[in-house]
């Protein structure tokens, strides 16, 4: 599958079918700190991603003073 | 996992909450956790006028819908803070949400306004770009909405937000700062009142809202943060969270129940000290208010702004405090 990376903006192909938890701790990432949207909606842990799916992975962290 | 509300499959889990929700029971219970905010610590009555801090991120964009949706008349402020396409790009984001729910966006160019953009401040005063670019923010944000008469000024600090600054003011002890920490800081003299209503949702929740809202937001960070404090105080409190779900919450929101109450009497000693600067008017505890002279060292260091770097992190790090430590005329 195609997922799509922010900060810096790529693209990488994972295999799938894979779990949305497992995706994530092969890319390094906490769960906590990102949204993962599958067209126009977001999946849970627990989502089995297929090898055909497009996924974005998008941060939720932003800082500086507001 | 299915919806703890109607038992559809979910969207997402929050697991503070240990829920998990499908969207409409989502954005149902991102508005509760507003609308009891807003209750109850009066943030908003019937009837007043609210002005949003409107950046073009997901938490200004989610506070203002749900405001909106909640029923309270609120309109919307941007600042052009002159840092470069950022800035431009984050404005375009502002205005295609303003049009889409037919409501008002006043902008303010910072540039025009005050003679400097964001950049070429902190190069001027040596400042981090974060911590001029927060002074700027308050000072211009409260002018704003007090010269245009609204009754409340509302920004999109979220838990994540509150729960990273009151970190570094626990870090260095700063008591005066965490006795200004309130989710409502009341109207005085030349301030009007500011109010925080996301502070019960985690930046993942705003996030998520806006996506299943199908708001579109600046996803980019701007470049001028990275690396700065507060970024690194959030890194390290998230993974706090990671294996301690709601630990973030119980921090902030004990803050906010059993220690504010006792920092009362600061903060009211602090108010008593604010005069007026002699320049702008503002309230300020200084002769000259900390704008007036971030201003006047910026006009005095003036460069070109396509000459400075948009990517200064160097002058991170240099024990420039950021967000929540600020002198008393720039609550």
């Amino acid at each position: 599958m195609q997922v799509r990376l922010h900060n810096p903006k790529r693209t990488v192909d994972v295999d799938g079918p894979v779990r949305v938890d497992k995706l994530l701790r092969q890319l390094g990432l906490r769960r906590e700190a990102v949204l993962v949207i599958r067209g126009d909606s977001l999946v849970t842990g627990d989502a089995l991603l297929a090898a055909d799916d497009e996924i974005e992975i998008r941060p939720v962290i932003s800082g500086g003073a507001r | 996992m299915k919806c703890r509300r109607c038992r559809e499959p979910a969207v997402i889990d929050v697991r503070r909450h240990r829920a998990a929700f499908c969207r409409d029971c989502f954005l149902h219970h991102c508005r509760e956790q507003v609308r009891r905010t807003v209750e109850k610590h009066k943030m908003i009555s019937p009837g007043e006028r609210a002005l949003v801090a409107v950046s073009g991120g997901k938490d200004s964009l989610a506070v203002w819908d749900l405001l909106l949706d909640l029923g309270h008349e609120a309109d919307g402020v941007y600042l052009g803070l002159g840092i470069g396409d950022y800035s431009e790009h984050s404005a375009v984001y502002a205005r295609d949400f303003a049009a889409a729910r037919g409501v008002a966006l006043v902008e303010v160019d910072v540039r025009a306004e005050a003679g400097f953009g964001i950049p070429e401040a902190s190069q001027a005063v040596r400042r981090s770009p974060c911590s001029a670019c927060g002074l700027s923010k308050r000072h211009l944000l409260n002018r704003a909405a007090r010269d245009r008469g609204y009754d409340v000024l509302v920004t999109g600090h979220n838990l994540d937000d509150e729960a990273a600054v009151l970190f570094g003011n626990v870090l260095h002890w700063q008591v005066d700062y965490l006795a200004r920490q309130r989710p409502v800081l009341p109207s005085t003299d030349g301030f009007v009142r500011r109010v925080k209503p996301l502070i019960r949702m985690s930046e993942r929740e705003t996030a998520a809202y806006c996506v299943l809202k199908g708001i579109d937001y600046v996803v980019e960070e701007c470049p001028m943060a990275a690396g700065n404090r507060h970024l690194r105080y959030k890194e390290t409190l998230g993974q706090m969270e990671e294996s301690s779900p709601g630990i973030k919450a119980d921090f902030y929101l004990g803050f906010i129940e059993r220690v504010l109450p006792l920092l009362d009497g600061v903060a009211e000693t602090e108010r008593g000290l604010v005069g007026e600067c002699s320049r702008c008017g503002s309230p300020s505890t200084a002769e000259v208010c900390a704008f007036c002279r971030l201003a006047e060292r910026a006009a005095a260091t003036a460069v070109p702004s396509d000459v400075l770097p948009l990517a200064v992190g160097q002058l991170d790090g240099a024990g420039i405090p950021l967000e929540g430590h600020r002198p008393a005329d720039e609550r």
